[in-house]
């Protein structure tokens, strides 16, 4: 639905709000994702965001507010929404019972698409995940990365204009998740909109053009990684360590310099556009710290600003 | 330098990008299909344990019949005679009775762990539910292939049983019945199973105090007359009893008057259909919460 500022939306949320009993899970969350465009939900876990997940889907009922996707109302038209959607969910759930070949036509045999379609369309998918030599192995014999590109795989299976992609590379090795990326990014390249779930404040800066922080169900901020970070946290940050019960101590002394200092139980940081700066001053103020480190700001700072947590606990 | 022959080969039209049809026609025939797609997935599953399946449901009634029907009889039959079974022989009687059994039994089985398994161990059921396909339909597609599976075992135990003469063919029918047994008890215990959340041994509880009481006291072995009074109630409560006697009239001509034999069947359907509204219930609230 083509809105105020001329592009098309295929996602759009209004006040969305999801309760258990008398929990709320997500609460009054708005947003809007044109075509095309990755888009990402950032929060630590218990969040919301796999909730707001499965709301896009319609396989989970709103409690209130409006939803949208590609036009229609995923609760009352279901079946119409979801064959427009790619699905990862958070947890894989390959067939094991059927071999790898099997879990992609089987899947794509539930949106309604004949086997000459879905032969070639299984071969591939199967290159594209990298996995076209295990087309004829077993579920159990793939690593936890192979998994999770093959149910991307099956997720693209029908084509679909909006990917879902919830939390897709938790539990992987550093390894996994750079291929996994690499995957991701030429799905965005050929127009695909993606719409990712996430604690990883690197993945979230790797792949997403805009985003929302959510904590306890609510949008804390929105809009572009760079845009997010220099909204909410200095250029650069200097962290610091002391060594063990040493931090609250040299906190006071590091008081007032940069723009604001956090004191976490293992490090200090010290937000400043120039941290190079700000560690001369330190050691001038007769501070040793144990190791010290400058580097750019990033999503977790922002998020700690935001919440006063950190995202991975 | 030689020309290399790639070069002078005219280049082939790259293919075509592969298309799915629309997905407005994706909706509409998950709409109308859905129901099969989940069968046929779950079908395919069941090629994976196709050795337990036969040896379950086919190998395993035959050696009751053997045991029973060869073994056994031989004893019942030149005691009390014909006359306690009806005017047939202890082989024919318990021929029905068996393959109802052995139908309730499976789907006791199917539909129970592999409920389970859908919601909760190997989360099968939320791949479709990601799909065009809808709860409903992934309830119902599990039925569906557990039917499918029923009346193929049925079949087959029929068809054996015939080639030995155990049974006549007017015996054609009793598969079906067979299959309504199974559905009438499994429904219901497929809504009870989607219900549940943690295994805490259940279904070991249902299959030693439900299924193997029905198995026993339904009229299975003797007539549901020679039991006391205080436990005939479990044979007109249980959709074994039911299906049996239908078997029997169906198998070997047992009189019983009309309006009972529309009893039985009206009751296998009414259990199975309540089994199948509550399970259809139970699967949408658990799978969109
Ligand atoms: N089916 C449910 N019943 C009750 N509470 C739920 C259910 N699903 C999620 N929740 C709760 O809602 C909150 C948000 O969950 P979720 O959306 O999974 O968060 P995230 O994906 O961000 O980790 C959590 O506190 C979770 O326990
Ligand atoms: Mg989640």
């Amino acid at each position: 639905m083509p809105n105020s500022s001329g592009y098309r939306a295929v996602v759009s949320a209004r006040n969305l709000t999801k309760r258990f009993g008398d929990f709320t899970a997500v609460d009054g969350i708005s947003f809007e994702i044109p075509a095309g465009e990755s888009f990402g939900l950032l929060g630590p876990n218990g969040a919301g965001k796999s909730t707001i997940m499965r709301m896009l889907g319609g396989v989970s009922r709103r409690t209130s507010g409006e939803l949208e996707v590609m036009g229609l109302d995923p609760e009352r038209q279901g079946p119409e929404v979801r064959a427009h959607l790619g699905v990862v969910p958070q947890q894989d759930n390959l067939d094991e019972e059927l071999r790898v070949r099997d879990n992609l036509i089987i899947y794509g045999r539930y949106f309604g698409l004949p086997m000459s379609y879905l032969r070639p369309k299984s071969a591939e998918l199967l290159e594209f995940a990298q996995l076209g030599d295990k087309a004829g192995a077993r579920i159990g014999e793939l690593s936890g990365g192979m998994k999770r590109r093959l149910t991307i795989a099956r997720s693209l299976i029908n084509d679909p204009g909006i990917l879902l992609l919830d939390e897709p590379t938790t539990g992987l090795d550093p390894q996994a998740r750079h291929v996994l990326w690499d995957r991701l990014f030429r799905l965005k390249e050929r127009g695909t909109t993606l719409v990712l779930t996430t604690h990883y404040m690197d993945e979230a800066e790797q792949l997403c053009d805009r985003l929302i922080v959510v904590d306890r169900g609510r949008i804390m901020a929105g809009g572009s990684p760079a845009e997010l970070i220099r909204a909410h946290s200095s250029r650069e940050v200097l962290e610091l360590r002391f060594g063990a019960g040493r931090n609250a101590s040299a906190a006071g002394a590091l008081a007032g310099l940069g723009e604001r200092i956090e004191v976490l139980p293992d490090r200090i940081l010290v937000y400043a556009d120039d941290g190079e700066a700000v560690l001369g001053q330190a050691v001038a103020r007769g501070l040793e710290p144990a190791t010290s480190l400058v580097r750019r700001s990033s999503l977790e700072d922002v998020f700690l600003r935001l919440t006063g947590r950190s995202l991975i606990d | 330098m030689t020309e290399r022959s790639g070069d002078a080969r005219p280049q082939r039209p790259a293919p075509a990008p592969l298309r799915p049809p629309s997905a407005a026609a994706s909706a509409a025939r998950a709409r109308r299909w859905g129901t099969w797609y989940v069968a046929e997935h779950k079908l395919r599953g069941m090629r994976g344990y196709l050795g337990v399946i036969i040896a379950y449901s086919i190998g395993s009634p035959l050696m009751y019949l053997f045991a029973m029907g060869v073994g056994l009889a031989s004893l019942v039959d030149s005691t009390s005679g014909a006359r306690a079974f009806g005017g047939v022989t202890y082989l024919q009687f318990i021929v029905p009775a068996l393959l109802v059994s052995t139908a309730v039994m499976a789907a006791s089985e199917e539909f129970s762990y592999p409920v389970m398994s859908g919601f909760k161990w190997r989360r099968t059921y939320y791949g479709p539910l990601a799909s065009p396909i809808s709860p409903q339909q992934i309830c119902q597609g599990h039925a569906l292939a557990v039917a499918v599976r029923l009346l193929a075992q049925s079949v087959a135990y029929q068809a054996i049983v015939i080639a030995f003469g155990a049974t006549g063919t007017r015996g054609w029918a009793s598969p079906l019945v067979a299959v309504l047994a199974g559905l009438a008890f499994g429904l219901p215990m497929m809504a009870y199973a989607a219900s549940i959340r943690e295994d805490r041994g259940q279904f070991a509880l249902v299959q030693r105090f439900v299924v193997v009481p029905l198995f026993l006291f339904s009229g299975t072995f003797f007539p549901l007359s020679t039991l006391p009074w205080f436990l005939q109630w479990i044979g007109w409560a249980s959709p074994v009893w039911h299906a049996t006697e239908l078997g029997r009239v169906l198998g070997y001509g047992h009189v019983e008057p009309a309006w009972l034999s529309g009893l039985h069947l009206a009751y296998l359907l009414l259990l199975a259909g309540a089994g199948l509204l509550a399970a259809r219930r139970t699967y949408a609230r658990r799978l969109e919460a």
